[in-house]
């Protein structure tokens, strides 16, 4: 179970991006995080995993505060947190296999892994993981000559060689076009409803969170303004989520 | 903004020309501009003089036949009987009208029958033998020529003769030993920018990393974790240095013989890597027991010890083979030297090698033991051992600074020496250890950065042509001190252009490796260096280009390569030999930009 508590982030130069957050996240969920560019929902997703480390409040996860972890105690979170990135984040010129290896690092041995070696095992997983979002063929492709769809599942397999328990998808198909965002996040259904990942989405048109999510959360400038099922945005929760001008498409 | 009323701005305006004026009138006082010289007809002729021999690079020779054809001559005249005979008509020979003179005046030549084309000096030989050039003649196609040449002023009694000394070539052009030398040096000054270059790469790669910003920034520890890194760095560099030397001193023991040096590489490899194996598993899901770790690191002491000395036999080896084979490969000794040559670097460098790893490990440890102090312990002890570890830290910071001004300054007092700066850096310490909270963060990195940012301007400002004068003193005249020189601004221009290029790297993907719990030299290895390899390689091949270009004339300081040639035919006045250099020069270095901006489209 993920407890946030009071988060607050503040930014270099006094952006407040997160206000007073608190929710929680029972494991197995699949929760959408919803609001206007700017409305703190990347930072939310990173203060998580402390890419962003939050200014203020608790992160509890399993009852072990992520917020007070050091350095090898929030490498050893961190293994054990997928995350999918809105521009895919593959290292370009590096094979499609060895970004998919990638996700092992927080496992590895380090000394083995600085001159790319990895065990057998860990190669077999990662073209398991290739061949269950479907592009084992391109295992030793370079990853810039994937389309931009294989490039997002590469980066699903990535956070799946983790073992994780949950994972972040930070916008995972707001680069994408309207029928490659399905697949997308087919893939991510299957990982939470196969695998019993909880997966927490930041998503930006409302039909895929009707479709996908169990539960949804809106943030706007940084506080948390709606909690509760999808189907219960209605027309005036849209307007507090996404400010009074804001009309409904899709 | 003001506005000024326009009587003001103008006399701005004319101010500001005013003393455009001024300054450009003040440079040209300072850089001496003097156009009455270069209307002067001495210099102009010499110029002249200069441009065309230029302009006539002695690249191709012919071989040469001579000819000599002889008349004999009085200044002034004698009485009849000195007529001279008349000449062989089916031979060469000249006719002299008048057949007699007075110093100074002038008279006819006109040969007949010489070789067709040939070309040479006619000279005035008085008796004393010496060659008095009077004139130059080319013969037509027929052997004819007709000049008219003053006679010098050597009056005397005797019989003097006129010489005329023409040549034809014969055979092909063939190149002179000046576009042999300028193409063995030529050749010279391409590897010395190629060793310079690679000597430099190699050095600046991981310091660039130092050097850049974003890797750098968020390097944060506390005062415990600094001060433990600031005793361990020395003291594990000098215990590595030991147990290299220990290890060097094992290598040698094998003595000379081939086979046992061969059998003890095999059993050193091998036992490093069966050690390496087991003491750092692949994979390890679950935190071993104690006794366990230790047995590791014992293991894992004894490999590393064994891979040091297998590294140590192999330089032996090198060198022992190389300088066999260097005797023995004829024209390709020179592979042979090169091998004794690699195991010397590897030798000389394995100390350093083992040094660092020896604070690595040393200051791997204490970095251990600082997290321990800030995570477990409780706060007043943490603040206890950070005092007193920043007060010992400071103390040998500042002992280790002055030990280095000692050598230069040598001071030789142990109040200058040893109490000032030990009380210095204690009471320094000890008010750090004071007033920082034991467990703040404190931005290491980034001073770290700035550091060595400052370093590489530094350097980066003094010329290589500078640099190649000390070189010079440490390793002689030659090409090798150009190498030098040329290495050590390639290591400060090349680390700043490296570390330009990871600040500029795409932040995304080194996010993704963080999240996957990956280390920071983890997250460098995969994240970070994927991306910087094409920029890296193609600044390696613009600081080749010009490398090549700063070795053509780094010979002028004695850095050896062509330029040594060039300074020397200069200041010989030879400028035939000198324009064949400079030739040369324009070709390799337009011929290396070419190169090098079509490799860099590829690799892009």
């Amino acid at each position: 179970m993920l407890e946030i508590k009071n988060l607050t982030k503040i930014y270099d130069g006094n952006v407040l991006a997160l206000d007073k957050v608190s929710f929680t996240v029972p494991d197995g969920q699949f929760l959408a995080v919803i609001g206007l560019s700017g409305s703190g929902k990347s930072t939310l997703l990173r203060c998580i995993n402390r890419l962003v480390d939050p200014t203020e409040g608790e992160i509890i996860w399993n009852g072990e505060d992520i917020t007070k972890a050091g350095e090898d105690e929030l490498r050893h979170f961190r293994r054990k947190i997928g995350m999918v990135f809105q521009h895919f984040n593959l290292v370009h010129r590096s094979s499609v296999l060895t970004n998919v290896l990638a996700g092992r690092l927080g496992y590895v041995n380090p000394v083995w892994s600085l001159i790319n070696r990895f065990p057998k095992e860990d190669i077999d997983k990662g073209m398991k993981q290739l061949e269950r979002v479907s592009i084992a063929n391109k295992a030793s492709n370079r990853a810039d000559e994937l389309s931009g769809g294989q490039q997002q599942r590469v980066g699903i397999a990535r956070a799946m060689m983790q073992d994780p328990e949950m994972i972040l998808a930070d916008e995972p198909v707001a680069s994408l076009d309207p029928v490659l965002a399905h697949s997308i996040m087919q893939y991510l259904e299957t990982i939470n409803k196969e695998d019993g990942v909880t997966v927490l989405c930041s998503l930006h048109f409302l039909d895929l969170v009707h479709r996908y999510a169990d539960r949804a959360i809106a943030l706007n400038e940084g506080r948390l303004v709606f909690d509760g099922a999808p189907q219960e945005i209605d027309d005036r929760r849209f307007k507090e989520i996404y400010g009074k001008d804001a009309e409904r498409v899709g | 903004m003001k506005k000024f009323p326009p009587i003001v701005r103008y006399l701005a305006i004319g101010l500001v020309i005013f003393l455009a004026v001024v300054i450009y009138a003040y440079g040209f006082k300072v850089t001496k501009v003097n156009l009455e010289e270069t209307k002067s007809e001495r210099r102009q002729t010499q110029l002249i003089r200069i441009i065309r021999a230029l302009a006539k690079p002695e690249i191709f020779e012919y071989e040469k036949q001579e000819f000599f054809v002889t008349v004999p001559f009085f200044v002034p005249c004698q009485d009849e009987s000195a007529q001279p005979a008349a000449p062989d008509k089916f031979k060469a020979y000249m006719i002299i009208n008048p057949t007699c003179a007075d110093p100074k005046s002038e008279v006819t030549i006109e040969g007949f029958n010489f070789e067709p084309n040939s070309e040479g000096p006619i000279f005035f030989n008085p008796p004393s033998g010496a060659n008095l050039r009077i004139a130059d003649v080319v013969a037509d196609s027929q052997g004819h020529f007709k000049t008219v040449a003053t006679i010098p002023n050597r009056p005397d009694e005797e019989e003097q003769t006129i010489k005329a000394v023409t040549r034809i070539r014969i055979g092909n052009p063939h190149f002179t030993r000046t576009t042999y030398d300028t193409l063995e040096k030529i050749i010279e000054t391409v590897f010395l920018a190629l060793l310079a270059t690679t000597f430099g790469t190699i050095v600046a790669i991981p310091l660039s990393f130092l050097a850049s910003r974003n890797l750098m920034e968020d390097v944060k520890s506390p005062l415990v974790s600094i001060s433990l890194s600031l005793i361990t760095i020395p003291v594990g560099f000098m215990l590595g240095a030991q147990v290299g030397s220990w290890a060097q001193q094992i290598s040698q023991l094998l003595s000379d013989s081939l086979i046992l040096n061969l059998i003890g590489i095999l059993v050193t490899l091998a036992i490093a890597v069966v050690g390496f194996r087991w003491a750092f598993p692949q994979e390890e899901i679950e935190t071993p027991k104690t006794e366990k770790r230790i047995l590791r690191i014992i293991v894992a002491f004894i490999s590393v010890m064994s891979f040091f000395v297998s590294l140590f036999i192999l330089a032996n080896l090198a060198i022992m083979t190389g300088s066999y084979l260097s005797t023995r490969l004829g024209a390709f000794g020179f592979l042979g030297s090169f091998l004794a040559n690699c195991g010397e670097i590897l030798n000389m460098i394995m100390i350093l090698i083992t040094a660092l790893s020896g604070a690595w490990v040393l200051s791997s440890i204490g970095s251990r033991i600082s997290k321990f102090i800030t995570t477990k312990a409780p706060d007043r002890l943490a603040k206890i051992l950070s005092i007193i570890l920043s007060t010992i830290a400071w103390a040998l910071l500042f002992f280790i600074i002055t030990a280095g001004l000692n050598w230069l300054y040598q001071f030789y007092n142990e109040l200058i020496t040893i109490v000032f700066p030990v009380g210095l850096g204690a009471i320094l310490g000890l008010v750090l250890g004071i007033s920082i909270k034991a467990k703040a963060l404190l931005p290491v990195g980034i001073n770290i950065y700035f550091i060595f940012r400052t370093i590489f301007n530094a350097l980066r400002s003094i010329e290589s042509l500078i640099m190649v004068i000390v070189f010079v003193v440490w390793v002689g005249i030659g090409p090798f001190a150009g190498v030098l020189a040329l290495g050590v601004h390639t290591i400060a221009g090349l680390a700043k252009l490296f570390s330009e290029q990871v600040e500029s790297i795409m932040e995304g993907p080194v996010e993704a490796i963080k999240a996957t719990g990956a280390n920071r030299i983890q997250t460098i290895v995969y994240g970070v260096i994927p991306q910087i390899v094409p920029p890296y390689i193609s600044y390696t091949m613009y600081r080749w280009d010009i490398n090549v270009r700063m070795s053509t004339i780094i010979g002028f300081a004695g850095g050896g390569g062509i330029g040594f040639l060039l300074i020397q035919n200069i200041n010989l006045l030879n400028y035939r030999a000198a324009s064949v250099q400079m030739i040369a020069i324009a070709l390799v270095v337009a011929s290396m930009d070419y190169l090098s901006s079509k490799m860099r489209e590829k690799v892009v």
